[in-house]
């Protein structure tokens, strides 16, 4: 049990007693936690992280990812991270910012990936979902569209995927849509 | 006659606070000096405004404490007024926190409530420091959280990791869903904090995006479509504010379209607002059974007039009655409520030199260390980018680093234990720099 009354003693002390501390600035217990995740990343040479806003903000950052083999080898694309207050309970929001034609990823920039919705785990950190991404670009699934058209194409005629995507990378149109160049 | 009124307005109050009793805390003092004081002394405050704030500022004001204070951003909304009993019609887009207030100071004679109308963020920490006792009525995990680390932020330990119990600002924190809800009590130090058992909050149902996008087979699927998907194709760079109601609408009928498409009933303007918002409908009772429970554990925090709810209550209404109280333990190693591990350095050393001592520290034996302080990343090992950033602190003195602050809390990571045990961590470390010829001795504790 707390020994309130002390603050009858300690408020009549204070009147008297300038408390010289300065304001303190509070680190919320999430991003203590991405500090940690980000000072143990281990990325393929394929991947790399910049903080836009300086060392100091890890809460928001972008992961490019450049696949060595693939489809989408060569090209270079661009992912957003924002880590909110409350990670790992809550997963990072992620968006691909590189307009990609992809049967997982829409051409807003919205990914299908598992671990970023429906199966994020505490126990997941930022190195997993970099992976994920690395994969989504190695392996697209037709099964879980978001770009139907795209995903159409991959299931039934893989080699147009591929000529597609070969072009969209290069910068160019696939059906009624630009892609910008990204290799 | 003045005397008799007052004494038969506590009436109830007295039979607790001025008898002696067996079940009574530690620290109980019975006597018309504790009411007095309790009246005089005890500043509480209420973070909220909602459902769960109105019901405690009226059960708190009635408890008898006279200085309350409360901190809500919200305006009222019509869909409040079916709970939210303090507010009228005509209020509707006023600050709940100042009609609240006012609504409670006009019933109650003799109690002050001030207002607060802002986020809880932008209040100083010395805004929070001030009060005996904080109570939460809130909605949100990140709000709670929040308010947890400012909290127990004021808690320092003595030399032998032992909270020092004026520095401990305790919590009673209330929440309610539908049917169910909690009470609990957090004495920072003692009982476990927010923090230490956030893994009891079950993670939030998202949707996977495809089946959004491809497979709808619910209401609910339809909404997230139109809010998550659809919003963005159509707004390109105009994010969705879920308190503007033409968005609402608009996502609404977006949905409701949708649903047409696939054959799925269900859609509702009240249900998108549900969906997007996060919304359980709420029930009055309740409310009202939580704050009880919740203004009954500050009373006896503050007067030590019975021992405290140990330490988390759960109520379900939903079958039946089920009501259970459950000992949480605290995770020793917290990094919000914890003590961390204490370190006594030379103002001079370096922060390579701090690096290399928490190699051979015997309770960490960490190597590779990150190392930050309140926000700022001193030393980061990892990424290559970040540790070129940081590279040229190395050769600062720690203590310069930490704008000479005598004491301070300092987070680290890295690898750290013996043999198989090794493995990666991070650990609260409580620092405190050797005067040079200033007496600085009760300064150890550190914040």
């Amino acid at each position: 049990m707390i020994r309130l009354f002390k603050v009858k003693e300690k408020q009549k002390e204070e009147a008297g007693n300038a408390n010289g501390r300065g304001p303190l600035k509070k680190q919320s217990a999430g991003e203590l936690r991405l500090h940690k995740d980000i000072s143990e990343l281990n990325l393929p040479k394929s991947c790399t992280i910049s903080f836009p806003n300086g060392k100091d903000d890890l809460m928001n950052f972008e992961v490019s990812i450049k696949p060595d083999e693939g489809y989408y080898m060569g090209g270079k694309f661009l992912f957003t991270f924002n880590v909110s207050a409350t990670y790992p309970h809550e997963a990072p929001k992620v968006k691909c910012k590189t307009k990609v034609y992809h049967p997982n990823i829409d051409l807003e920039g919205n990914i299908c990936l598992n671990i970023l919705r429906e199966d994020w785990k505490p126990v997941l950190n930022i190195n997993t979902i970099v992976y994920g991404l690395y994969h989504l670009l190695t392996e697209p699934n037709h099964e879980d569209p978001l770009n139907q058209e795209a995903a159409a194409v991959l299931r039934d005629n893989p080699k147009a995927f591929k000529s597609n995507v070969r072009t969209a990378i290069g910068g160019g149109r696939v059906g009624d849509t630009y892609f910008a160049r990204c290799i | 006659m003045a005397d008799l009124r007052s004494s038969s307005r506590s009436r109830d109050l007295d039979k607790l606070l001025l008898r002696p009793g067996h079940l009574v805390g530690p620290t109980f003092e019975p006597g018309a000096q504790l009411r007095d004081d309790l009246q005089e002394y005890v500043r509480i405050l209420v973070v909220g405004a909602g459902g769960l704030g109105c019901e405690l500022l009226k059960d708190l004001a009635l408890s008898g404490f006279r200085n309350l204070e409360v901190i809500d951003m919200d305006r009222i909304e019509v869909s409040n007024l079916n709970r939210q009993f303090l507010f009228r019609l005509e209020d509707v887009g006023e600050p709940k926190a100042e009609v609240a207030a006012k609504r409670v100071m006009e019933r109650v004679s003799g109690v002050n409530i001030v207002p607060h109308f802002c986020r809880i963020e932008d209040k100083e920490l010395e805004f929070y420091s001030e009060f005996s006792i904080i109570v939460l009525g809130l909605d949100s995990i990140e709000a709670r959280s929040y308010i947890n680390a400012v909290a127990c932020g004021f808690l320092e330990y003595d030399a032998n990791d032992e909270p020092l119990e004026e520095t401990m600002k305790p919590m009673v924190d209330g929440g309610t869903e539908g049917f169910k809800g909690h009470a609990r009590v957090i004495l920072p130090g003692m009982t476990p904090c927010f923090e230490c058992t956030i893994w009891l909050f079950p993670p939030q149902v998202k949707f996977p995006l495809c089946t959004l996008a491809e497979t709808p087979r619910t209401a609910a699927h339809c909404i997230e479509y139109a809010h998550l998907i659809k919003w963005d194709e159509v707004h390109s760079g105009k994010s969705f504010d879920p308190d503007n109601p033409d968005h609402m609408q608009w996502v609404y009928l977006e949905a409701a379209k949708r649903a047409q498409l696939f054959g799925i009933p269900g859609v509702t303007y009240s249900l998108t607002q549900g969906v997007v918002k996060n919304i359980i409908p709420a029930i009055a009772s309740t409310n009202a059974i939580i704050s009880a429970a919740c203004a009954l554990e500050t009373l006896k925090i503050a007067s030590g007039c019975s021992k405290t709810l140990s330490n988390y209550l759960t109520y379900n209404g939903l079958e039946g009655l089920h009501t259970k109280v459950t000992e949480f333990v605290r995770d020793k190693d917290c990094l919000v409520c914890g003590p961390g591990i204490f370190m006594e350095l030379e103002t001079s050393i370096t922060l390579k030199l701090f690096i290399d001592q928490l190699e051979e520290h015997p309770k960490l034996l960490m190597s590779g260390a990150s190392v930050t302080v309140r926000g700022k990343n001193l030393y980061m090992a990892a990424p290559p980018l970040l540790e070129e950033m940081t590279r040229s602190n190395l050769a600062i003195p720690l203590f310069e680093l930490m704008d000479k602050s005598p004491t301070g809390i300092v987070h680290v990571t890295g690898t750290a234990g013996k043999g198989d045990k090794r493995q990666s961590c991070l650990r609260k470390l409580r620092v405190a720099f050797k005067a040079n010829g200033i007496t600085d001795t009760d300064m150890a504790g550190g914040a």
